[in-house]
């Protein structure tokens, strides 16, 4: 069976023989290097997704020209936007308008730090991971408001405004649906919550307390990633592009990717949560369903449950309207916020009196 | 160069305006405002303080152009104000030559015409019910919406050559005779349009979200309605009964049993409601007269050159944006010595402020997009 676990453990043995003490320094290369090449495979795989995810829905073909049924439609793409001239306007901040979008696209890139891609394949098993990502996730919010603030634009900084208030109200919701595992697994650590899962995923598990919270959660990341029906940051008919409406070529693209990227780490930390991460489908007492499903190898499991998040968050945007500003903060606190609250404290009972299965 | 001043323009550097106000432009090159209008909006927060919408981005002078146009020629300028219902307009035009020349217009042509003007506004309105679901941010309506779309343009492009300027109403008639296929091509979208309608009022009309976005928004009162000389859907959908093909009935709509679609609540949501009833009566306007076009000409002898008579004439018609007035006035000459439009769009347009006043900048766009505006309708 194929794994990453033996690969790594081979080429980790391999350097130790070769290098000896710089060993370490060795692998945080070569694991810099694949975060940045995934991060730019899972921007160019996402966006090509969605493009076709939207033709779908959209009763038309997608792209269809470059390479083979447009897969390389993405890479013609950004080699344009990387040709195209970064106009600065004359008035904005220089130095924050050039620090956004690098922000954003950092925060980007080190939240993929504790996920967990496969059976021992993480970066960093961190003790407090999921406390990690949401902590580090709420920065990029300060790089939105630095392009929106710096760009001197009006619409740039309605939308920045906007994307504040959003993200800062929406984090709350989904850090209570996180806390409901938590809760449940009893670790902060992303391996120990996986492992926990191991007779059964959390949303199946957890009765219906959990499946709201994972209803809860995958509303609140959807805000949270400035997805349509919350995309308001960026209301193309109201505020032509939002807090990017001054950025052009790279920098644009940056804000592009980071946007794609934190997609998939909120899905890949959905999968983690409530559908048990790397690990497959197990039914109590099916041992021959059980062996079948171990033969598919982690990463498939992980990838599968992951993109399926985002099929569907990509469903929602190429299905419903916007929301208005008012509407979307009375959702959060009115309805999502204290319904989540509520949704807690029951886990925590049925947590503290073992009824889960 | 420029001058190094704020660009910004805030209460800080506009004495004109109150602490913490903004002034944004919308438009001339904006997406929500689907052409070359520009609305200056002063907002609080995102409150809506005040619009002035500016004109004239895309003025033609189609009035102006007219007058050295014959009465043959000027009718095809028309297409160019409201594209979107270009039948109807060329329909207003030829309606008012004949009027002062006093043509009998064939049964024939009667019905090819009405055929022709709701077959149009069934286009129109779908190419609005997408436009708006995109403004309130859904962009897959729009997608669905233009399938039905294409078929009516097809249709239109196998009898009269074009898909958009159709240029197919004469004096006198029409243009051409109809396709041979016309008559089953129009059978078959009515079977596709009522087929296909359920899939747009599941995605748009019983949505949550677009409901939301909708009820209660851009609220014109009966009164005002009529005070901002509001016509057609709008108008309708504040409870006004001005629907010229029932009040003041042209072409023939006398004889045909169709309903004008009402609605009390005036707001973005009425407007959409009597929209979509509006489509379903086009539908049953065609059916009454698909099976039975009558036979004969489908043009009146008409001299090669048109004089009119000396005088004043006017003439309306409903297009799918509202009441179209048309007022020649010749001097007895083969050129109109003046003509002006009454076009449903500037009206439409001039209560725009009134309704959005105090709403947010989100149900700016429901307000506007509800009004249907076609911008070449408004600068001519």
């Amino acid at each position: 069976m194929f794994s990453f676990q033996q690969w790594a453990a081979q080429i980790h043995s391999f350097l130790l023989e070769k290098t000896g003490t710089y060993t370490l320094l060795i692998e945080c290369i070569i694991i810099g290097i694949l975060a940045i090449s995934l991060f730019a495979i899972l921007g160019l795989v996402l966006v090509l997704m969605e493009r076709k995810v939207a033709a779908h829905i959209q009763i038309r073909m997608g792209p269809n020209r470059v390479g083979p049924a447009g897969m390389l439609q993405t890479v013609a793409d950004t080699l344009k936007l990387l040709m195209k001239e970064g106009l600065v306007p004359r008035l904005a901040d220089k130095f924050l308008f050039n620090l956004a979008p690098f922000l954003v696209m950092m925060v980007a890139m080190m939240l993929l730090a504790p996920i967990a891609f496969a059976r021992g394949v993480q970066i960093w098993d961190i003790n407090i991971g999921v406390l990690y990502i949401t902590a580090v996730s709420s920065v990029s919010v300060i790089g939105v408001m630095m392009a929106g603030w710096s760009s001197n634009n009006k619409f740039a900084m309605l939308g920045a405004m906007r994307s504040g208030a959003q993200i800062v109200s929406y984090e709350l919701s989904a850090g209570f649906s996180i806390l409901c595992i938590v809760v449940l697994s009893g670790s902060l650590q992303i391996s120990d919550i996986i492992a926990s899962q191991e007779s059964g995923w959390w949303l199946f598990r957890g009765h219906i307390p959990v499946l709201i919270a994972f209803v809860i959660y995958i509303i609140a990341v959807t805000a949270e990633t400035n997805r349509a029906p919350f995309d308001l940051a960026e209301a193309e008919s109201e505020l032509t592009a939002g807090f990017h409406t001054e950025y052009s070529g790279m920098r644009f693209a940056l804000f592009f990717l980071a946007e794609y990227i934190n997609i998939f780490i909120v899905c890949a930390l959905g999968a983690t949560l409530f559908l048990g991460g790397w690990m497959p489908l197990h039914i109590a007492h099916w041992d021959g369903f059980n062996h079948l499903m171990d033969w598919i190898p982690s990463s498939v499991w992980f990838m599968g449950k992951t993109f399926f998040l985002i099929f569907l968050i990509m469903w929602f945007r190429w299905t419903f309207p916007r929301l208005r500003v008012d509407q979307l903060l009375n959702l959060e606190w009115k309805y999502l916020l204290p319904i989540g609250l509520l949704n807690l404290l029951l886990v925590t009972w049925i947590a503290i009196k073992g009824w889960h299965f | 160069m420029y001058a190094e001043t704020q660009i910004i323009s805030s209460s800080e550097n506009n004495p004109q305006l109150k602490e913490g106000q903004l002034v944004i432009n919308v438009g001339p090159q904006h997406p929500a405002t689907h052409g070359v209008l520009h609305l200056v909006i002063t907002l609080e927060g995102e409150t809506i303080v005040k619009i002035e919408p500016h004109l004239g981005y895309i003025h033609r002078s189609i009035e102006k152009m007219s007058e050295s146009l014959s009465y043959r020629q000027f009718i095809y300028v028309t297409s160019r104000m409201d594209y979107l219902s270009a039948h109807i307009n060329n329909l207003g035009c030829a309606l008012c030559v004949e009027k002062g020349m006093q043509i009998e217009v064939p049964a024939r042509a009667q019905a090819i015409r009405i055929i022709m003007s709701e077959l149009t506004r069934i286009a129109s309105h779908e190419l609005w019910i997408g436009a708006m679901a995109m403004d309130l941010g859904a962009m897959t309506p729009f997608f669905y919406t233009f399938r039905e779309r294409e078929t009516i343009n097809d249709i239109m492009e196998q009898t009269c050559g074009a898909r958009l300027t159709m240029n197919y109403m004469v004096p006198g008639g029409v243009m051409y005779d109809l396709h041979p296929e016309f008559v089953t091509r129009v059978r078959a979208f009515i079977t596709q349009f009522k087929d296909k309608v359920t899939e747009l009022e599941d995605l748009v009309t019983n949505n949550i979200i677009f409901r939301n976005r909708t009820e209660g928004i851009g609220i014109l009162s009966k009164e005002d309605a009529i005070s901002f000389g509001c016509t057609g859907p709008v108008a309708r959908a504040s409870g006004v009964d001005g629907d010229i093909r029932k009040r003041f009935p042209y072409t023939g709509y006398e004889q045909l049993d169709f309903e004008q679609c009402l609605h009390q609540a005036g707001d973005s949501f009425a407007r959409y409601i009597v929209r979509i009833r509006e489509m379903y009566q086009s539908i049953r306007i065609i059916e009454q007269l698909i099976d039975q076009i009558p036979e004969g000409d489908f043009q009146a002898k008409t001299k090669a050159v048109i004089k009119l008579p000396k005088g004043e004439f006017y003439t309306r018609v409903e297009t799918a944006r509202g009441e179209l007035g048309v007022y020649i006035i010749s001097e007895g000459g083969t050129t109109p010595y003046r003509i002006k439009y009454r076009s449903p769009g500037f009206s439409n347009l001039s209560a725009l402020d009134h309704m959005a006043r105090g709403s947010k900048i989100g149900d700016l766009m429901a307000t506007m997009g509800t009004l249907d505006l076609v911008i070449p309708d408004i600068d001519r």
